[in-house]
């Protein structure tokens, strides 16, 4: 998929992703010449489509979770059926009671998923601390439109 | 006047989301998963109700018993049974390395099953748009074929059996995440039905360059009338591989063991 600036003439880059609600999944692109910015904004369909083939807009954000998309997608999973998906936010990068209520909210079938990847979100940047804002900003930047 | 519009590839700059490249990249994870096991195969009949999990479970067991590394993946993602078949224990799933394990058998069959995963009773259901769920599950459903294979640690493997759903889709999605499609083995039970619908499950394989092992008579010697193994061996100069009664023992599990594998 790429964008093309008519007026200048250029192919236009990859500038960010966001979830900005009710299932739309948002790609800015920006022309590199006059700065133009497009947004592609996918219907909730369009964007359950892109999800179920398992690649993201803007590139893969992420190494491959075990299971992702059965994890990410799958409404009927059992909250015990994976030892990851323990209550507790547990050890590691610390999590603010905001942030560990938020995650104990999240269904237990992909619970521990979630976790592993905003707890690597926040060592690859060096937060300290995860809050709802740290996990608003990852879910958008990381394209976690299953999560 | 027209906008001067220029093609995909006139256009020279990467294409960031790359789609092309994510899609070869999970395929590229199915076969560096499975580059340990050693065969697959696929026991499907196109028809539903003729027993093929049952064989598929049953064959794993017996495999297992003449010492054989055997693993079997539950393609039938909204019917799945394979781990009451298998008796397999009732535990979380771990994982290390970036992948699932799998749940083991008494016997030492490897499986995975969305049974393992689904809350009791309920049935596979997806987040998304209800009201066009018909374009996107089949999708999913797909999705979650590759993953059991790239994502469960199947390790070393002498063979790894998938019982396929009845009908033909999910045969066509294994053929094309695997390297090359794999061998099947056909069940019918000996109606007239069963072999119209096994000859046109065996037709869609051939006609995707899958080797045909032979077919099991399932259900043989009972009330069912026919000879549709008989039919379909002579059709595709395949051999029945087996009989297997009502109430099979063991015996019969442990002959079929050689002919399965002296067929791969």
């Amino acid at each position: 998929m790429k964008f093309l600036c008519v007026e200048c003439d250029r192919q236009m880059a990859f500038e960010e992703r966001q979830l900005p609600g009710d299932g739309t999944l948002a790609a800015a692109f920006r022309c590199p010449q006059c700065g133009r910015v497009v947004a592609l904004l996918t219907n909730p369909m369009e964007t359950q489509l892109v999800a179920s083939l398992g690649v993201k807009i803007g590139g893969a954000t992420l190494p491959p979770q075990p299971l992702e998309m059965v994890r990410g997608m799958v409404t009927t999973g059992r909250d015990d059926a994976f030892e990851d998906g323990a209550r507790s936010p547990g050890s590691g990068v610390r999590w603010s009671d905001e942030a560990a209520e938020r995650l104990a909210r999240v269904p237990g079938f992909v619970r521990g998923m979630v976790k592993r990847i905003y707890a690597d979100y926040a060592k690859d940047r060096g937060i300290a601390e995860i809050t709802p804002a740290v996990m608003d900003t990852a879910r958008n930047e990381l394209g976690l439109e299953g999560m | 006047m027209p906008l001067n519009i220029r093609t995909y590839h006139d256009l020279t700059e990467p294409d960031r989301s790359g789609l092309a490249g994510q899609i070869g990249a999970q395929r590229r994870r199915v076969a560096e998963r499975l580059a340990t096991v050693a065969r697959v195969g696929a026991v499907m009949s196109g028809k539903g109700g003729v027993g093929k999990s049952f064989v598929t479970a049953h064959l794993a067991r017996a495999l297992a018993r003449a010492g054989r590394a055997v693993g079997v993946l539950d393609a039938d993602l909204n019917g799945p049974t394979a781990p009451q078949l298998l008796r397999l224990p009732v535990a979380g799933c771990t994982s290390h390395d970036g992948a699932i394990e799998p749940a083991v058998s008494p016997e030492g069959v490897r499986c995975f099953s969305m049974a393992l995963l689904l809350e009791d009773g309920r049935p596979l259901a997806f987040r998304g748009p209800e009201a066009e769920s018909f374009v996107w599950r089949g999708t999913l459903e797909a999705a979650a074929l590759r993953e059991f294979l790239a994502d469960v640690a199947w390790g070393r493997l002498d063979l790894l059996l998938v019982d396929l759903p009845p009908g033909m889709q999910r045969f066509a999605e294994l053929a094309e995440l695997l390297p090359e499609p794999p061998p099947v083995i056909a069940v019918t039970i000996p109606t007239q039905q069963s072999e119209d619908a096994v000859r046109r499950a065996l037709h869609a394989a051939r006609d995707r360059g899958a080797p045909c092992l032979g077919v099991i008579e399932n259900m043989a010697g009972g009330p069912f009338a026919g000879d549709a193994a008989d039919a379909l061996a002579g059709e595709f100069g395949i051999p029945v591989l087996a009989r297997v009664p009502f109430h099979p023992t063991d015996d019969v599990w442990d002959a079929l063991v050689p002919k399965v594998e002296s067929s791969l």
